[in-house]
């Protein structure tokens, strides 16, 4: 198959999708703000997502479930295309975000990871101090006309971080010397100090002490106000908190999709009730 | 008749490492046998078979060795002295230590079996005769007491054997003294060295002032081995000779950082991985060449081509100009730097890269703002050390650099280095007794503090500024 018809039929599988709209998200009463379709991941001859069609909700939390190693990072990552970094990773499938195709020449990936924000499982503030670490998005992508509006910047989103308080007089000491929890917060407010519109969260509290994660689902909690938020987590009471759709994932598979609480006291799927009743994971 | 004794030496040894393994065998056996019957705590080993046997084993084979090695090591002053003595009064009268010494060593000489010219006077076959017989009585005397010795070791060792014995303790000591040992040795030959360099220095220096091989900016060390010449009035300034190793080192740094730099951020940051797997071998065999190999090429290839540069843009060139020789070591110093940037880009976390790919930078960005400000420790360190490396350099600028001190910092004129200087003093003339051969230590002394210097500033910049990613 060459590359010109790859792209037609994308093309089409796009705009097919763009038409059917996202149908789950119309429950929620919000627009979607992804929608992909028919999404199968391989890393080189290993397929590690099967045929995975899923509508993510804007200013909603979305989280994604399911024993380790059934794709949910994989699947993540495709929405930002950190999956590009991995030369042996391919990705098929439409993936929409507001209705432009994310793989299909309409956004440049670089831009697009600004507008898709991503906050990794381990905290991984940059060797530099906490103000620069901030400050690292705006400046990359010319945010700031000034030094006054590049403070601003790290001002509002520490304290949209929920960390201000705790770091404004220390604004110029090493990020990498702040305690776990805080670290985590730093990269939150790293993240949406290049104005996103969608935050992806890989398990952002699993490195972290019972406290400090309470802290960051709070956070979670606020943020999807103004944000659409993608979080994968292996614990699903940290799911059934935070989120309020869930995804449910088993060896590659979307097995069910929808409200949270329905998944959780009612799950159609058998397999859904096994995990969540902690018959195996 | 020396054969004799060689073989003696040689069965001791054998026979007491026999009986090492041999006495090793039965304590491990005699352990065994307790642990095997014990039915409780009560009646159980303190430690395993194993350290039962170890234990006799080394009492048994290292104080017998030891002992021969003392003997090996002893026993030619011993022997000569005795010959010594036993030679007829009337000979060994009225001579001087010079002169008994050729008299020993001629006897030693003929006892050895070596033919020497002329016929030997009566006495001295005779001596030749006493020192074969008690080289032959000496190896017999040695294997009996090494026997012996590992005979004592062994009962002492089987003695103390009991169930409750902490062989264990006993044998790791040893081990640990063993470890000592090895220790010391590389330490004490480091600071022999550093001793003898020192010890010759301050000879150096007793004959030319320090103020003047500091500051004088005239080498000329051939003026003072003439006989007519006032030693010390001989020209040793060591500006003009470290400016050559400066100069010569500052073009290969410029000429190797950048390329060695520039090609481990691609190695690690864009090349496929089958690339990388077929360069990096291949950088590393670039590292094994031997540096008297890049002498040809430098001379062969570079200096003629520098030289044919330099005249086409006007410059006089010299035809082994610095230029060349820094080219040259250059290329030596590129797969050094680029192999420990590499290193040092690769030890920084994956978590850093997708941190910042992450919100959106270019790989470039992530390279120039997050990559090499966490890596530039490692690099500064891998430059510094590429630096001791040039400065100390030798064979590239003995067959590629001058031998001529000029103070310039022109890159087409010919100098000569700190290492050339040292070679050049050391050839033919060996006597350790001029300021010229002297000089050699001196210029040797300073380069040592150089590059040391830089070593450890080196180790500091990793050590401080290590990043804590964790
Ligand atoms: N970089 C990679 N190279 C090869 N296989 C990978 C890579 N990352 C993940 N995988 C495989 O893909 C599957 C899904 O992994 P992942 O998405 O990390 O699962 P999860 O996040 O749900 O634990 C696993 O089988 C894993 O082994
Ligand atoms: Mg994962």
């Amino acid at each position: 198959m060459n590359n010109g018809e790859q792209t037609d039929m994308r093309t089409t599988d796009a705009a097919q999708a763009r038409q059917e709209g996202g149908g789950a998200c119309s429950e929620t009463g919000g627009d979607c703000k992804f929608i992909t379709r028919n999404v199968n991941v391989f890393y080189g001859e290993k397929q590690a997502i099967f045929d995975v069609s899923l509508d993510i909700p804007d200013r909603a939390v979305m989280a994604l479930i399911g024993p380790s190693g059934c794709g949910k990072s994989t699947y993540l990552r495709c929405l930002n295309r950190m999956n590009d970094l991995i030369d042996i990773c391919r990705v098929e499938g439409t993936f929409l975000l507001d209705g432009e195709d994310i793989y299909n020449g309409d956004i440049d990936p670089v831009l697009l990871r600004a507008r898709v924000g991503m906050v990794f499982q381990k905290p991984n503030p940059f060797p530099k101090s906490i103000f620069e670490n901030v400050a690292y998005g705006p400046r990359i992508h010319g945010l700031a006309k000034d030094r006054t509006e590049l403070e601003e910047i790290v001002e509002t989103s520490l304290r949209k971080a929920a960390l201000w308080d705790e770091v404004k007089d220390r604004l110029h000491a090493p990020g990498t010397g702040l305690s776990g929890g805080q670290q985590q917060r730093l990269c939150i407010a790293r993240a949406i100090a290049t104005r996103p519109e969608v935050i992806l969260m890989d398990e952002p509290a699993s490195a972290l002490d019972p406290i400090a994660t309470a802290r960051i689902e709070e956070l979670i909690d606020e943020l999807k106000e103004n944000y659409c938020i993608v979080i994968v987590t292996h614990s699903m009471q940290q799911a059934a908190r935070v989120s309020d759709r869930t995804a449910f994932f088993h060896l590659g598979k979307l097995i069910e999709e929808g409200p949270t609480e329905q998944i959780f006291t009612a799950p159609k799927e058998q397999q859904t009730q096994d995990y969540i009743t902690g018959r195996y994971g | 008749m020396r054969g004799v004794w060689a073989v003696m030496i040689l069965l001791a040894t054998l026979l007491i490492l026999a009986l090492a393994a041999l006495a090793g065998w039965l304590g491990w056996r005699r352990a065994r046998r307790v642990e095997l019957v014990s039915t409780g705590h009560h009646d159980r080993l303190h430690s395993r078979p194993v350290y039962h046997g170890l234990y006799v084993a080394i009492w048994t084979g290292v104080p017998a060795l030891l002992l021969l090695l003392l003997w090996v090591a002893m026993q030619g002053t011993v022997l000569q002295a005795l010959l010594l003595a036993s030679l007829p009064p009337e000979v060994v009268e009225g001579l001087d230590e010079p002169a008994r010494a050729v008299i020993v060593n001629e006897i030693i000489t003929r006892a050895a079996g070596n033919a020497l010219p002329g016929e030997p006077a009566p006495y001295i076959i005779e001596a030749v005769q006493r020192l074969q017989r008690w080289q032959a009585m000496a190896g017999m005397a040695a294997l009996a007491l090494g026997l012996a010795v590992a005979l004592a070791g062994l009962a002492f060792a089987w003695k103390r054997l009991s169930p409750g014995f902490r062989a264990r303790r006993a044998v790791e000591r040893a081990f640990t003294w063993a470890m000592l040992v090895c220790a010391s040795i590389a330490i004490l030959t480091t600071v022999g060295i550093v001793l003898s360099l020192i010890f010759e220095t301050l000879r150096f220096f007793s004959m030319v002032p320090l103020t003047e091989f500091l500051f004088g900016l005239r080498w000329e060390p051939q003026i003072a081995i003439r006989a007519d010449q006032v030693a010390s009035s001989g020209a040793f300034g060591m500006i003009p000779v470290f400016a050559g190793t400066l100069l010569i080192s500052a073009v290969a740094l410029l000429f190797a950082v950048p390329i060695g730099l520039l090609s481990a951020i691609y190695l690690v940051e864009y090349a496929s991985s089958r690339f990388r797997a077929v360069a990096k071998p291949l950088l590393e065999f670039l590292a094994g060449i031997p540096t008297v190999v890049y002498g040809f090429f430098a001379i062969l290839t570079v200096a003629p081509a520098v030289k044919q540069f330099g005249d086409a843009i006007g410059m006089p060139t010299a035809p082994n100009s610095a230029l060349a020789a820094g080219l040259v070591m250059g290329i030596m110093l590129i797969p050094f730097i680029s192999s420990l940037s590499d290193d040092a880009l690769a030890a920084v976390p994956k978590a850093m890269r997708e941190g910042s790919i992450g919100l959106g930078a270019t790989r470039a960005e992530t390279i120039r703002q997050v990559l090499l400000p966490a890596a530039l420790p490692g690099i500064m360190a891998g430059v510094l050390l590429a630096t001791s490396r040039a400065i100390g350099e030798t064979m590239i600028v003995v067959m590629a650099a001058g031998i001529i001190a000029t103070l310039t910092f022109n890159p087409f004129e010919a100098v000569t280095t700190v290492t050339v200087q040292i070679v050049t003093l050391l050839i033919g003339d060996t006597e350790f007794d001029n300021p010229k051969t002297l000089a050699a230590f001196a210029l040797g002394m300073m380069l040592f503090i150089i590059t040391l210097g830089l070593n450890m500033l080196s180790m500091y910049i990793v050590r401080k500024y290590r990043e804590q990613y964790d």
